[in-house]
């Protein structure tokens, strides 16, 4: 009989019976305290449902709410009938009703056994950990709160502030330093008691009285005045959400608990029917196995993460980041070719060939989704339907981008397409954006068209391209961008290329060597002079000279320019 | 409306609300989802059927029933029967409102039963629950499904559309606004404004003050709506598989032109109910076949928030 078992229960009291026999079979006494919001009736049935049971004893009652002296004084009183009616009791081990051993009993009094004079308690100085959450660290040991945080947060808070401003801090007892940690302990019996005999228990019991959450400080604050041997950490596996709640275990936590080698966890949810099942009739001693929590605090750091920061790119029912608010517009890094696809004949099927990547046409063309090979539908059954795109042209990408998480995706963009994303381009860090501008022109010279419509859509493109080359270079850009204009960029193509292609970050990428086939530009530079003579100055492709002369002969040779 | 049968209702766990018109098809296995899911008493309003609905309901324990012969449409949808009820049952309870063609999943459903969704709602602050409608259908024209009384409609209906929804905010509810899906990639391609709303919040809270609006797609007030997280992160949400497109999807569209009781302009979707009496094939090349919630949760149809996983 080396451990006792302090159990402190307010709810499914059907389920504390079951851990109660279990810890009761394995020899182990137990002391339960029952919270005082009970009902005497049922409290009754409780206690008649373990009245078979030798060394189960029932303690004095207390109110136990959250964040208040109940629980220590549930504890105090429970403790204090262990040690005394039990005198064989070595350790002392606190439990709550949710509290679940996963381990053998016996495994447990083994361990405890080997280290007869180590005290398991979590105990930590407020300065030196960032647990607490909403703001209230050290100052739980210097404001006073006499109003529950539960049923009266306004006057809680009102009364903090107000403390906070005057100044009125309370005194800290001479010889102590305030401490923190789990609520679960397992105590020696030497250590207990002269926590519970001190003389100056009046002194301190006054002021943790007043403390905020006192019971995960009052045990391990004055832990530090007696104890030989502390071991900072609790035997119970207990985690906690980011907003401070304990993280409950259902069924599907069968086999991540059992890996564990934890001996005891909170909480279990009570109609978590396998848990109980499978742990309280567990056979295989792990003999002297350390408990080893890494793996759970992993995967629950993760699910912290993911609660404050999300899935980038993924908006959905329960997750509609406000504009700016994002992190991460899109899931992945994706490019945008503006100008290539004209300026090139076989500009798509060369990149997907030397990149590897899904090279779509004009996804935003008007007159339908190009999707890769021209499919109907895409990846999660997009439709290539015009205006369902349209009705949400954001979704439209973040979807496309979405559902192809692990491959890279490449489309065409120009002034023809309708430009609802244009500004969601230039804001998305995930985007890299190329352009030649004024590339718009060569269908238009190569087009068997009238010149007066020729000139009007020109006009138009140009304003259309211009608006949207505004945005790329505005100062909420956050795409990486390269423009060049269509004269700088045939200057020196293959460089050019080269440059993009780089960029992208293609695995295996060797030197470009097989280029794409141009357009013949003979006469392009003449096509602009004559719109220019009709009074229609395009600018954007740069300087074209007005004969049609080789162009790889002009002298000067610009750099393309980056924006950043 | 008039209750036919029924029991005590019990004092504890979470109650159903459905109103139902000639559902035998799907009725049985309907009932034993929830039931495994924990669902404690089921509030039914039996609109008319002439199907044997209303006798197989009042023979279960565990169903109360309530039949009226009233328009479906000047009851806003059943929507009116409904609230009367959960004004009468629900308050201050968790209350599911689902048709009998909805099957709700969350993440881990399998293993984690509606209590402990509830629970770690109310612990997380909230009292309300946001689900995207998933519409669910067959390989093949779908009149040429065999689906027997009974059977698990997500045997015959596996396959759904992966992620072509659009999500935006509601400028009157405040509630998130999700069209997409197959209906809307087949049917209304030519006014995506029309096409299905596919978000809902089928699980809430009740308090004597609230109301539903059209179906459980919009709730008042409006505080109840803010089921999503509008900052990163994310918060746990589930999904409705729509069993919507069992073979006798075309008998029933048939009889919804005639009623023409669905919706504010019936006419309207005249050309939707006709496609669907042509008996089409919905699948595509990149529709995507149901695994289970861990698949749905890793597409991001629907989430956990904090609701700690195992793996």
């Amino acid at each position: 009989m080396s451990v006792g078992v302090v159990m402190l229960v307010h709810t499914a009291l059907h389920r504390a019976e079951q851990v109660i026999r279990h810890w009761s079979a394995a020899g182990c006494p137990v002391v339960i305290h029952v919270d005082k919001n009970v009902d005497r009736a049922v409290y009754d049935d409780f206690v008649n449902s373990v009245a078979d049971l030798p060394d189960v004893l029932f303690s004095k009652r207390h109110r136990c709410e959250w964040g208040t002296w109940g629980i220590v004084a549930a504890s105090q009183s429970a403790s204090s009938l262990m040690l005394e009616k039990f005198p064989d009791v070595r350790h002392v081990y606190l439990a709550s009703g949710s509290c679940l051993p996963l381990r053998p009993i016996k495994d447990l009094q083994e361990y405890l056994a080997k280290r007869p004079r180590t005290d398991f308690i979590e105990s930590a100085t407020t300065a030196d950990v960032p647990w607490t959450q909403g703001g209230l660290d050290f100052e739980r040991f210097t404001l006073r709160f006499p109003f529950s945080w539960r049923k009266h947060r306004f006057l809680f808070d009102r009364y903090v502030e107000f403390q906070r401003r005057f100044k009125m801090y309370r005194r800290v007892p001479d010889g102590i330093v305030p401490h923190m940690g789990s609520q679960w302990w397992c105590l020696t019996r030497q250590t207990l008691s002269a926590i519970l005999e001190d003389p100056d228990r009046g002194v301190y019991d006054a002021y943790f009285r007043r403390v905020w959450i006192p019971d995960e400080s009052y045990f391990q604050t004055l832990v530090r005045l007696y104890s030989q041997n502390i071991e900072s950490r609790s035997l119970t596996l207990s985690k906690f959400d980011y907003q401070g709640k304990p993280h409950i275990f259902y069924d599907d936590h069968l086999q991540l608990l059992r890996r564990s080698d934890c001996f005891v966890a909170r909480k279990i949810w009570p109609n978590a029917d396998r848990l109980y099942e499978n742990f309280l009739n567990e056979e295989y001693p792990l003999k002297g196995a350390e408990p080893n929590p890494g793996k759970i605090d992993r995967i629950f750091a993760k699910a912290v993460e993911r609660r404050t920061r999300g899935r980038a790119g993924l908006f959905m029912q329960s997750r509609l980041p406000r504009a700016g608010h994002e992190n991460g517009f899109t899931s992945a890094p994706y490019s945008v070719f503006e100008g290539f696809a004209d300026l090139f004949e076989d500009f798509e099927p060369w990149l997907a060939r030397m990149t590897g990547t899904r090279v779509h046409g004009r996804l935003y063309s008007k007159a339908g989704v190009e999707f890769e090979g021209r499919q109907k539908t895409f990846s999660g059954a997009m439709s290539s339907n015009a205006k369902l795109r349209d009705h949400h042209a954001q979704s439209f990408l973040i979807n496309l981008i979405w559902n192809t998480r692990g491959e890279r995706q490449c489309f065409q963009f120009g002034p023809t397409d309708s430009q609802f994303v244009s500004w969601d381009l230039a804001k998305d860090p995930n985007a890299q954006i190329s352009v030649i501008s004024g590339a718009w022109a060569i269908p238009l010279f190569q087009s068997n068209r009238n010149f007066a419509e020729i000139r009007a859509e020109a006009a138009e493109l140009q304003r259309i391209e211009s608006e949207h080359l505004d945005a790329l270079r505005s100062p909420w850009t956050k795409a990486r961008i390269r423009i060049w204009t269509l004269a700088d960029f045939i200057e020196t193509p293959m460089e050019a290329l080269q440059t993009v292609l780089d960029e992208m970050g293609a695995k295996n990428l060797r030197r470009v060597t097989e280029a794409p086939k141009m357009a013949d530009l003979n006469g392009f530079g003449q096509f602009l002079q004559n719109l220019k003579n009709q009074g229609m100055h395009p600018y954007l492709m740069g300087d074209f000279p007005t004969e049609s002369s080789p162009v790889n002969d002009r002298p000067s040779r610009r750099k393309p320019y980056l924006v950043r | 409306m008039s209750q036919v049968s029924g029991g005590e209702v019990p004092s504890d766990g979470v109650l159903v609300f459905s109103t139902m018109r000639n559902e035998m098809l799907r009725l049985e296995h309907w009932l034993s989802h929830y039931r495994k899911l924990g669902a404690t008493h089921f509030l039914i309003v039996d609109n008319n059927s002439d199907d044997g609905t209303e006798d197989y309901l009042a023979q279960q324990p565990d169903v109360s029933v309530w039949s009226t012969t009233d328009s479906y449409k000047a009851s806003r949808f059943g929507v009116d029967w409904l609230t009367c009820l959960q004004i009468n049952f629900g308050a201050g309870r968790w209350c599911l409102t689902v048709d009998a063609d909805e099957l709700l999943v969350y993440p881990d459903s399998a293993t984690r039963d509606l209590d402990a969704l509830t629970n770690h709602l109310e612990a997380t602050g909230h009292d309300a629950f946001g689900t995207l409608m998933l519409d669910m259908y067959p390989k093949g024209p779908l009149g040429q499904v065999s689906f027997k009384e009974g059977q698990d409609p997500i045997q015959v209906l596996p396959w759904f559309d992966g992620d072509n929804y659009r999500a935006k905010l509601h400028p009157v509810f405040g509630n998130l606004w999700i069209q997409g899906g197959v209906r809307d990639r087949l049917f209304f391609g030519g006014q995506p404004e029309r096409s299905p709303t596919l978000n809902k919040t089928p699980l809430v809270k009740w308090r004597r003050k609230y109301a539903y609006v059209t179906s459980t797609h919009q709730i008042l007030p409006r505080r109840l709506n803010d089921v999503f997280d509008m900052g990163q992160g994310d918060r746990v949400s589930g999904v409705l598989l729509h069993t919507k497109f069992l073979p006798n999807i075309a008998v029933k569209s048939e009889e919804e032109l005639v009623r023409a009781q669905h919706f504010e302009n019936s006419e309207l979707y005249q050309p939707y109910y006709n496609a669907l009496i042509a008996d089409p094939d919905l699948w595509v090349e990149t529709s995507i076949k149901y695994q289970g919630t861990a698949q749905l949760e890793a597409m991001g149809l629907m989430s956990r928030g904090t609701w700690n996983s195992a793996s």
